[in-house]
């Protein structure tokens, strides 16, 4: 029985792509200007991540060793390709807006990552939830970075949605507040790396602070213990 | 009882770091004073808003990292970093700019990296960079001298514009930036590079009112008023001469150079030397001990580095004035020529001698 709930746990938190593992730097630095920018191009990944994990895991024992990775990366650009060519289809406005960043998922050292290191070793079921959830911790990363650059840059929120979500997702544009000058850095690159390394103290910041606590509740229990380890040395000490 | 020993050297300089950055806040008295007398009096709320804001960004800050506060507060480095920074930018730049500037400058800059000693950048000069490619239109609207402004300045006028965005007889910066022709001023290293763009000749560009002196009206004397705060401070010994001479040696001599080459095309080296920021650079910002070059060697490297860029980007960059860029990419290169320029230690033989 595969432990999913630690696949969640390291995709969503503990080895976040974005976050912890600092992989795909380039598209999320480059295509987190707008909420609905991220948005797309986060779901865009993920729905290639679950996919070329799901078809390396089932052809795992067909590939031999040695040239795994080209047979890795050409599965990897067929699913690319396919998901580029839907997105011109449907969402024709976000395509154009993210332009290059499509293709460019093909590099994404996310998605060979995952391919390599979880789907190429393990069944179906767990790669496809291990694609979801690296898919979903990237997309949430993603998009924080971008509310939090467009809040800052354009005093909007969801501008543009009806590109990514359909026309009816125009009523999802809030308008947070109106300035002649806004704050150009916020939407430049520098922007981006800074909001992205505020996300990343922020992770670490919860992580310390959880780690503290269950020290804390640790030492608690201890000290209720009389002739501890603890106690001795304190004393010895005089 | 404890006796301390004190490791050599044993000849002990009595410059704190609190009376040296003192010291270099009061050096900059002359230059304020010149530019209070030229561009109005903006300069001093300038100063006044970014002080304010950097002892209680600090504070906030310290508090924040569990150090002590007052002792820190009163080494006088945030107040060098506010004075630095509200010199800099535009006397009439709306009260938000330098309030945003100098938060930047003290807790991401400053203390984010560790506090004072441990910056990468100089931090006004990051805040001001950090300023320019946000707000471009607000950092570069500097009033004309007052001798050439066509309306006449009221005595809350600075007050109001810093404020409000409006003199008090309601006209925009816009307009109170233009002359008594009519034609909006722009600072005389703007002015040239608007002229050189639109294919006129340097002496064509100097016929503009605002060249009426070497390096513009008003300008060559805030050259000149910071010029004699360094000097007061090379002669206190609180900075060296080798980085500001450097600086100064090879801005000149690239713009001799190219002014030689082409002196239509290319302004004087004195009009370099005298305009823009380039004796507050040279003194002041580039000598900042924390973010320059620390051997002897390095710091003529590391400012002659900084005159060249400020040259490049004068010449071929796209905004008129490059010390706060020039000075960031220098800081970057810090550990590159500290690297290289390590000095010989004693008993050792020099490299490369067997």
């Amino acid at each position: 029985m595969f432990n999913y709930k630690e696949i969640m746990q390291q995709g969503l938190w503990q080895n976040n792509p974005g976050l912890v593992q600092l992989l795909g730097l380039c598209p999320l630095l480059a295509t987190s200007s707008t909420l609905t920018n991220a948005l797309g191009l986060g779901l865009a990944t993920m729905l290639v991540l679950m996919s070329t994990n799901l078809m390396v895991s089932l052809i795992r024992h067909q590939v031999p060793n040695e040239i795994r990775i080209p047979v890795f990366v050409m599965v990897i650009a067929a699913v690319v390709t396919a998901i580029e060519q839907l997105m011109h289809a449907y969402t024709y406005a976000l395509y154009q807006s993210l332009g290059i960043f499509i293709p460019l998922i093909v590099t994404n050292c996310i998605v060979i990552g995952r391919a390599e290191a979880f789907a190429s070793k393990n069944a179906v079921l767990p790669a496809i939830v291990d694609g979801l959830m690296m898919g979903l911790g990237f997309t949430a990363v993603l998009a924080s970075l971008g509310a939090v650059r467009e809040v800052l840059g354009q005093g909007t929120l969801f501008d543009g949605a009806d590109a990514l979500l359909g026309s009816w997702a125009t009523v999802l544009r809030v308008e947070l507040y109106q300035s002649d000058s806004h704050f150009l850095l916020a939407i430049l690159p520098p922007g981006a790396f800074m909001v992205l390394g505020c996300l990343i103290a922020a992770k670490n910041a919860i992580d310390l602070r959880h780690k503290k606590r269950r020290q804390q509740v640790k030492t608690i229990t201890r000290a209720r213990v009389t002739h501890s380890a603890g106690a001795e040395t304190a004393t010895g000490g005089n | 009882m404890s006796f301390r020993i004190a490791s050599s050297p044993h000849n002990h300089s009595q410059q704190h770091t609190s009376i040296l950055m003192r010291k270099v806040a009061l050096a900059c008295i002359p230059g304020i004073a010149a530019q209070c007398y030229f561009f109005g009096y903006g300069v001093l709320i300038q100063l006044l808003l970014a002080v304010i804001t950097a002892w209680a960004s600090e504070a906030l800050i310290l508090h924040w990292r569990g150090k002590p506060v007052l002792i820190r507060l009163k080494d006088h480095s945030a107040l060098l970093t506010a004075v630095l920074l509200a010199v800099a930018i535009p006397p009439f730049a709306p009260w938000w700019i330098i309030v945003l500037g100098t938060a930047f400058a003290i807790i991401v800059v400053k203390q984010l990296y560790g506090g004072l000693g441990h910056n990468l950048f100089n931090p006004a000069m990051a805040a001001y960079v950090l300023l320019l490619i946000s707000f471009p239109q607000q950092m570069t609207s500097w009033l004309p001298p007052q001798s050439l402004q066509a309306q006449q300045q009221h005595l809350l006028d600075p007050v109001c514009t810093v404020f409000t965005d409006f003199s008090c007889a309601g006209y925009s910066l816009t307009q109170q930036k233009t002359d008594v022709d009519g034609m909006t001023m722009a600072t005389p290293l703007d002015t040239l590079k608007t002229d050189l763009a639109a294919g006129r000749t340097v002496s064509e560009s100097h016929q503009h009112k605002i060249f009426a002196a070497i390096g513009g009206i008003g300008w060559n004397w805030v050259n000149l008023a910071f010029l004699a705060g360094g000097l007061w401070l090379l002669q206190q010994k609180i900075i060296q001469w080798r980085i500001p001479l450097a600086l100064l040696g090879s801005l000149a001599l690239c713009s001799l150079l190219a002014y030689l080459i082409d002196a239509d095309r290319n302004g004087s080296p004195l009009f370099h030397l005298f305009s823009g920021g380039t004796m507050l650079a040279a003194f002041f910002i580039a000598t900042d001990p924390v973010s320059a070059s620390t051997t002897e060697r390095g710091r003529l490297v590391y400012g002659a580095l900084i005159g060249l860029l400020i040259f490049v980007i004068r010449r071929f960059g796209g905004y008129p004035d490059a010390v706060a860029f020039a000075v960031m990419l220098a800081n970057l290169a810090v550990p590159l020529i500290d690297y290289y320029t390590r000095p010989r230690t004693y008993g050792h033989r020099p490299k490369g001698a067997h």
